[in-house]
């Protein structure tokens, strides 16, 4: 096993699946030659050749397309939008066009693509750059998303994504490309794509995160245990589907729940899953299902993103509260 | 291409040569070397970490400035990222730009009469948008134009080529300028289409297309002048491409040029420095002198640090703030959170 950050374990993943399957291709702009604006593909080109790692000109709707039809020829493209923000461009390719490739053809045509976006703030960005946008790909049926918060996880996940002959939207928080190291096997695994993960165990409360907001809710933990309130914390890992299992079975355990996003409050991941919560399990709340958002704004970039964030204090007050209700 | 100075200053294309006072020439200049400072004391602010985001523009000054220059004060601006000089020029104040660059909403705050969008981040919205404001003008019946810029790399946007088509099918006064800087980040201009040139592109939207040396104000003035007289004359846009080069990293963000760029290319470029080219033809005809470009200097240095002073004084923006400006009206749910953010802030 090799101490990996997570920026090298996604490198690791592409390099592993690369050598792996030879119809993999990777392509964005910047990811050949130049390796990535963030080097997740450093040194790939080299390895691999312009043939199976290349730029493409500045369209992110042209490389959407670009995967659609290399997907129906045979081939498995992992394709990089540079920053979250840019996915408007190629909305149509992703939620109109990928995710319902198998259904319109009646299973004739897959889209085993996968695309992966960096998001995710608290590294000072530009606007249209940090934006939490999984909510709204969320709402798309035929396309899965992923948000992986270790380095172990980016790595099993993103192999069983490029794997993966459905179409997933790989999610890759800024913030813990470089601010954590863990454990990461040599080898190629995998992690099963629609399971949820419990980071820690407890018994008073279930936190529910995914991505950056895993870090914080661990940290809210350690807080809340010091006051003897133990709580579980559960890691998404995919947000659609989301595994309702391993949440309800941990709230019919604890009995109170607490769901939290980076994301706008609006709609989204927390709000779907506390309706299922509350849809499934309300007989077994001592407390309504609380969430730990940010507020109804647009991301407001670099200089007020620390308030506008949230973060282990609010996920301990609102444990508190929910505790004390 | 069209070229009116070569790179001694000298005047190659006199049929083109526009119809510029002494006193334009060297506001010309002026505003090169400000220009220059400017961005120098932006890069050196930015890296002591004072401000956001910056895109630096040396080497592209008789792009950015030469353009901006044959416009009217009327006239629309629809920048890029990297077009912080022409707002600047167009009346936009110094201190909001940093403001901008750190992400203040105030650095997006136009003051009156500055008929300017906000430098857009996603590449190619503003070529849609600009056809967009052209329309609004021509249906008001306005004798104004709209001017607007991207890179080599924006040319390969679907966006770019709905502009311009929709402001050619629209006919509409509007002036789409590519400042083909050779590189989009570290993608070359050459791997970024296969036509020979940018201005080519304009063909297939049906409006007249043209490259200029972008290293050379005169030429670039002469294009866009001419641009802009027929916009205003009911005669339909304009693509202006302009050949020139960014001599820094793409943004301050952790860019290393020379990861894909050699030295020998910089060398290359920097022999057709704008400012020395435009100086070497003032200095020809008495027009300019050493101590006017100390003066310049001088005075850009002070700029930077006055407007340096209001950011540094600026409040920063609360939360609160930002709840408030969403929309024009305050929907329940922002009214809800606005007292709790409120509460948070005094709290503090
Ligand atoms: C829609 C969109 N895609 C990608 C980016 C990321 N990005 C910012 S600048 C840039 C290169 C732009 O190059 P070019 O258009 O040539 O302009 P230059 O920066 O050279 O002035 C890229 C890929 C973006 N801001 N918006």
């Amino acid at each position: 096993m090799a101490e990996m950050t997570m920026i090298q374990a996604i490198t690791d993943a592409m390099r592993t699946e690369l050598k792996n399957d030879e119809d993999v291709l990777l392509f964005g702009e910047d990811v050949g030659y130049y390796g990535g604006v963030f080097r997740a593909t450093e040194g790939l080109q080299k390895e691999f050749g312009e043939d199976r790692v290349f730029d493409t000109p500045l369209a992110e709707s042209g490389i959407g397309g670009l995967a659609i039809g290399l997907g129906v020829t045979g081939f498995r493209p992992i394709m990089e939008i540079q920053f979250i923000g840019f996915i408007f461009e190629v909305m149509d390719g992703l939620a109109g066009q990928m995710s319902r490739m198998h259904y319109r053809t009646g299973g004739y045509y897959n889209s085993p693509i996968t695309v992966r976006a960096p998001f995710g703030g608290g590294v000072k960005t530009p606007e249209l750059h940090p934006d939490s946008l999984e909510g709204l790909m969320a709402q798309t049926p035929g396309i899965r998303v992923v948000v992986p918060s270790t380095p172990y996880d980016a790595k099993g996940l993103l192999i069983s994504s490029i794997r993966s002959d459905d179409p997933v939207f790989y999610l890759e928080h800024m913030k813990l490309y470089r601010s954590l190291k863990g454990e990461v096997p040599e080898e190629g695994y995998t992690i099963d794509l629609d399971k949820a993960d419990i980071k820690r165990e407890g018994n008073d409360i279930t936190l529910i995160a995914y991505g950056a907001m895993v870090h914080s809710a661990l940290k809210a933990a350690e807080q809340l245990s010091e006051e003897n309130i133990e709580a579980e914390v559960i890691d998404l890992r995919t947000v659609s589907p989301v595994d309702l299992d391993t949440i309800i079975e941990s709230v019919k355990k604890t009995n109170r729940a607490v769901v939290i996003q980076e994301a706008q409050r609006q709609a989204g991941v927390a709000a779907g899953i506390s309706a299922e919560i509350s849809e499934r399990a309300i007989l077994h709340l001592e407390a309504p299902v609380a969430r730990v958002t940010a507020p109804d704004t647009v991301y407001p970039f670099a200089s007020d993103e620390d308030v506008w964030l949230p973060d282990h204090n609010d996920i301990v007050e609102k444990a508190k509260a929910t505790i004390d209700f | 291409m069209l070229q009116i100075l070569d790179e001694n200053g000298k005047v190659v294309n006199e049929d083109e040569k526009p119809d510029l006072s002494d006193e334009q020439l060297q506001d010309i200049m002026y505003r090169m070397v400000y220009t220059r400072i400017l961005d120098q004391r932006a890069v050196s602010l930015g890296r002591q970490g004072r401000l956001g985001f910056y895109a630096p523009v040396a080497g592209q000054e008789a792009s950015m400035i030469g353009s901006h220059y044959a416009i009217d004060k009327e006239d629309w601006i629809a920048p890029g990222y990297r077009d912080i000089p022409q707002l600047l020029w167009h009346g936009f104040p110094l201190w909001q730009s940093y403001l901008f660059s750190k992400g203040h909403y105030k650095g997006g705050q136009m003051p009156e009469g500055v008929n300017a969008l906000v430098p857009q981040i996603i590449i190619g919205a503003q070529i849609v948008q600009t056809a967009g404001i052209a329309l609004g003008l021509k249906k008001k019946g306005k004798s104004q134009a709209v001017i607007t810029y991207t890179g080599d790399g924006g040319a390969s946007q679907g966006d770019f080529y709905e502009g311009m088509n929709f402001a050619g099918a629209f006919h509409v006064p509007a002036i789409f300028v590519v400042q083909n800087n050779q590189y989009a980040i570290s993608v070359p201009a050459d791997e970024q289409s296969a036509a020979d040139t940018i201005a080519q592109k304009a063909v297939a939207a049906g409006i007249e297309g043209i490259q200029v040396d972008g290293m050379d104000a005169l030429a670039v003035y002469a294009a866009t002048q001419k641009a802009r007289q027929n916009a205003v004359d009911g005669n339909g846009p304009t693509l202006i491409e302009t050949l020139c080069y960014r001599y820094g990293p793409h943004s301050l963000s952790g860019d290393d040029p020379t990861r894909y760029r050699t030295s020998e290319e910089d060398d290359e470029w920097e022999k057709r420095d704008p400012l020395v080219r435009f100086r070497k033809y003032l200095e020809e005809k008495d027009l300019w002198s050493e101590e006017k470009e100390s003066e310049i200097v001088d005075q850009a240095k002070a700029d930077v640090k006055a407007a340096m002073k209001e950011v540094e004084e600026t409040p920063r923006q609360k939360v609160s703030e930002l709840i408030e400006i969403m929309g024009n009206e305050l929907p329940n749910n922002l009214q809800e959170q606005l007292e709790e953010y409120r509460a948070k802030e005094s709290n503090k």
